[in-house]
């Protein structure tokens, strides 16, 4: 994306006031986007973001400038602003030598989005519409989404990285509301992977619509959710944005170092039911939302076990923490846009398989709630406390999934709903989604097999 | 008069004959600065340009978009956007909009006085910000980082139907997150102060936020579930106002996906409520003379009297029903056509201060923290179920704290039962102003 000798000249430069590592990122992303909504083709949008982000660290301060203008100007007065914060000055211009980083690339892409005709994917929409459209007459509104994104990034650093990544995403989304005397109610139903166009060959658009708008019509008969602590059973697949929120965030270095976690200082204790085995991986094959070659700093992704059979075995890194502990990154330096810094982020976070069977696991609860789908949730990493909504969830009567329930609240304590996990199935699915954390947002996974919480509180509304 | 409406200009001017165009320009530039441990942690500082463009031709719209200012990519996303346009569906109502004769109110929403505040200026007060949390009370273990952070924003939007508007406004914000605790239990908090200029921040006002909040829940437990009266602190109930306008959405009525569709005309609230949107409010941080179609921006009454009035409208939505644009248009960057959004609601204040409303409440739950907005609001059916972090009142007093438990109610039970909203209005950092508000009805689900 650029020339290496004029990379060498801008790190050098930005080396000059005395910081120990500068750095230089380079971002060109495409991206592009429709909506069919009503009938009707809407909001096709397409945009083209190009720039690069220079940081100098000098102990333990980082200065940061961004431009978008990649001439040697633009990125030398750049490299000057971000190197304002060393002031020491005077140090002897550095050379760095650069050396390729050749990491494994966790997808292939086969069809690039961009040489697909607008008009191609239009009609995908339009088939998902429509097949909503078709599950009753109580579908008022159906929403279809496509949209694919392409970044090619550069990462260059005075240690002597030289790394470049090139990942394609493509997503499809579809949202029915479902109207009755009982009011309106909502169904969705995502797919994402870091693959191209090829997703289409795997996945039936129209079979998305049928489910969204099933969703929402079941829920029109829904009844309020309960009140109060009950058994949670968490449909495969359903729930790991839950072990993202309520233990994940806490494992990240940036927290832990801080003090800011729960889990700080506990490594090599019990913090889970033995069944629970977490794992973040960037490098998961099959185009999984979070996976890639090397993360925003550089770095291959890898597998790191956070958890294994209930013990705290390692955290999450990025350059700089690692820097700071004297070990080395873990390849969870992830950054919204060139714009951004980067910082300890998960990639595709996920509970291992267990030995149970998932019927059984719902056969084997008299009383409690079922959840198919929850949706997106926060935490507080100092205590732990977590709260989701469930997007779509059934009530679990005498061993069996009967009513559906209208959306509600899950809130826990993540610590303490990791040692309430009493059995986990065989039947291991993953779900692609958004992290956000201090004002960026990063493609992650999440997965889980189905598994039950003994006890988690459901903030309903039912009993009056 | 300025360098970003000649931008705006110079693209419509490349527009084709029998298209329309506009051009919505941005430049921004920020600092932020963290401080952790009485050092400076990170210091960013960046200039940075965005293009959105609109196309409609025969009654179709397209857009793109693009950070950079150089002229053979702008030409690009003009053909880009051109070409989305004649892939969008045709309907008579898709236009741009076009100059409706209101001028902009004469608010002032820029102060030179950022631009030339030095750095080290602002490092210092950083620093002082963060020594000075760590020294205000023994229980606060650690500061997770204090802030400071600024912004000096202009936007153009010029069309071929006529718009031309340029404004600026600055805006400058010192934060702090301490940690307080005792024993296993810790608790984090934010603390912030918000200005035009360096010289609006109140470091003591941070200060005495963030170790409030902090502190305040140490030794919170798990309460009982049960139904009761809840009172929102000022900050908790700016968030809950937000979210009842949000639902008041032009667009979202349109698209059969807000509870208030059919609603126009209709007692939504109590009797006695007031919500109104007026962004010419200069003490709200998104104040601004133009909406993002530059439209003049102008006050908008929600609810008079506990009927709903009008809902919010960009031009689109505008036109699709049938009636003006409430220069609503709004736009989170130039990444995206324009949506609509709230910039400066607030409910009309009641006599009674925060101390009163807990007293007249008697017992109850006073609420100091929500969290899970964003997952557990349905603006279609109208639940809500969020996490609570909070105090209980008991024999109208603050009494014992509480955490990990949800309230629950649905918008329409909310707006309707309203027990008192407070006389302390506040101009907090959202788009909606902070008022103690005490509401009837809410289910609390806890142990």
């Amino acid at each position: 994306m650029l020339d290496q000798s004029m990379v060498q000249k801008v790190l050098g430069a930005a080396l000059r006031t005395g910081g120990d590592f500068a750095e230089v990122f380079v971002e060109d992303k495409r991206t592009s986007s429709a909506l069919y909504e009503d009938g009707r083709v809407d909001g096709l949008n397409s945009g083209r973001d190009r720039g690069a982000g220079l940081r100098v660290v000098i102990g333990e301060t980082t200065g940061y400038a961004h431009t978008a203008d990649l001439s040697e100007p633009g990125l030398l007065a750049a490299a000057e602003a971000a190197s304002a914060v060393a002031r020491q000055g005077g140090t002897e211009p550095r050379i760095v030598a650069l050396t390729p980083i050749n990491a494994p690339r966790p997808y292939d892409v086969e069809i690039l989005p961009e040489t697909i005709g607008k008009a191609q994917k239009i009609e995908l929409l339009k088939r998902a519409e429509q097949a909503a459209r078709g599950e009753g007459a109580s579908i008022r509104q159906v929403t279809a989404g496509y949209g694919d994104s392409r970044r090619r990034t550069l990462i260059a650093n005075s240690d002597g990285v030289w790394a470049e990544d090139d990942v394609v995403r493509t997503r499809f989304v579809v949202q029915a509301v479902a109207e009755a005397d009982t009011g309106l109610q909502m169904g969705y139903k995502s797919k994402a992977h870091t693959v191209g166009f090829e997703l289409f060959d795997t996945i039936d658009v129209e079979e998305m619509g049928r489910e969204a708008a099933a969703v929402a019509i079941t829920k029109l008969r829904a009844r309020p959710a309960p009140s109060g602590v009950f058994p949670v059973v968490l449909k495969h697949g359903s729930g790991g944005i839950l072990f993202h929120e309520a233990c994940g965030h806490g494992l990240e270095a940036d927290a832990v170092l801080k003090e800011a976690s729960m889990y700080a200082g506990r490594l090599g204790q019990q913090v889970a039911s033995p069944l629970v085995t977490l794992v973040d991986d960037g490098t998961v094959g099959g185009g999984e939302w979070g996976s890639f070659s090397v993360d925003d700093e550089g770095r291959p992704a890898s597998r790191n076990v956070l958890i294994e059979n209930g013990i705290l075995t390692d955290y999450m890194w990025d350059f700089l923490r690692a820097r700071k502990e004297g070990r080395q990154s873990s390849g969870n330096g992830r950054r919204e846009t060139y714009q951004h810094l980067p910082m300890v982020r998960m990639t595709n976070t996920f509970l291992l398989d267990g030995p149970d069977d998932p019927d059984e696991i719902v056969a084997g609860t008299p009383n409690g709630v079922y959840v198919a789908q929850l949706g997106g949730g926060s935490v507080d990493t100092t205590t732990g406390d977590f709260v989701f909504g469930m997007t779509e969830a059934y009530l679990i009567e005498n061993g069996e999934i009967t009513e559906p329930l209208r959306d509600a609240n899950l809130i826990g304590n993540g610590p303490d709903v990791m040692t309430k996990i009493d059995a986990v199935a065989n039947d291991f699915a993953m779900t692609p989604g958004t992290c956000g954390k201090d004002g960026q947002s990063v493609p992650v996974g999440t997965g889980q097999p189905t598994l039950r919480i003994t006890g988690v509180t459901i903030g309903g509304t039912a009993g009056e | 008069m300025s360098e970003l409406l000649d931008i705006a200009n110079r693209i419509i001017g490349w527009a084709d004959a029998g298209e329309d165009v506009e051009a919505y320009v941005v430049h921004r530039r920020d600092t932020d600065i963290k401080v952790y441990e009485g050092a400076i942690e990170e210091l960013a500082s960046a200039e940075s340009d965005g293009v959105g463009i609109r196309v409609v031709s025969d009654h179709r719209e397209g857009f793109a978009y693009t950070g950079s200012l150089d002229e053979e990519i702008l030409r690009e996303t003009l053909q880009e956007a051109r070409d989305n346009a004649s892939f969008a569906s045709r309907e008579d109502w898709v236009a741009l909009p076009q100059p409706d004769g209101v001028s902009p109110a004469d608010v002032d929403l820029w102060r030179d006085s950022l631009a030339s505040v030095p750095t080290e200026r602002k490092v210092e007060m950083a620093l002082e910000l963060d020594r000075m949390v760590r020294a205000r009370d023994p229980r606060i273990r650690n500061v997770e980082s204090s802030q400071y952070g600024d912004q000096l924003g202009e936007r153009a939007v010029a069309s071929t139907t006529g718009i031309s508007s340029y404004d600026r406004s600055t805006a400058c914000y010192l934060v702090t997150i301490p940690i307080a605790g005792e024993g296993d239990d810790s608790h984090i908090a934010a603390g912030y102060s918000v200005g035009r200029e360096v010289d609006d921040l109140d470091l003591e006002a941070a200060v005495a936020m963030g170790v409030e909040d902090a502190t305040i829940l140490i030794g919170a437990t798990k309460p009982t579930s049960t139904r009761l009266p809840v009172v929102f602190d000022r900050r908790v109930a700016s968030s809950i106002i937000s979210i009842i306008a949000s639902t008041l959405d032009g667009d979202a009525v349109l698209k059969g996906r807000s509870l208030f569709a059919k609603r126009l005309g209709e007692e939504i609230a109590g009797p006695g409520i007031q919500l109104t949107e007026d962004p010419r409010e200069t003490r709200a941080i998104n104040a601004a003379r133009h909406d993002a179609e530059g439209l003049a921006c102008r006050p908008v009454e929600l609810i008079r009297d506990g009927v709903l009035q009008t809902f919010l409208h960009n031009s689109e939505s505008a036109r699709r029903t049938g009636v003006a644009s409430t220069a609503s248009a709004a736009r989170a960057d130039f990444k995206s056509k324009p949506g609509i959004s709230m910039r400066a609601v607030s409910l009309a204040p009641g006599d009674m201060d925060e101390a009163a409303i807990i007293a007249a409440v008697g017992n109850g739950l006073f609420v100091k923290n929500i969290i899970g907005t964003n997952s557990g609001v349905n603006r279609i059916s109208g639940d809500i179920s969020v996490g609570a972090e909070g105090l209980m009142i008991r024999n109208g007093q603050l009494a014992e704290p509480v955490r990990e438990c949800t309230i629950a109610t649905t918008i329409q039970r909310l707006l309707k039962e309203i027990l008192h909203v407070g006389n302390d209005t506040e101009w907090l950092v959202s788009s909606s102003a902070g008022v103690t508000l005490a509401v009837d009805g809410i289910a609390l689900s806890g142990l």
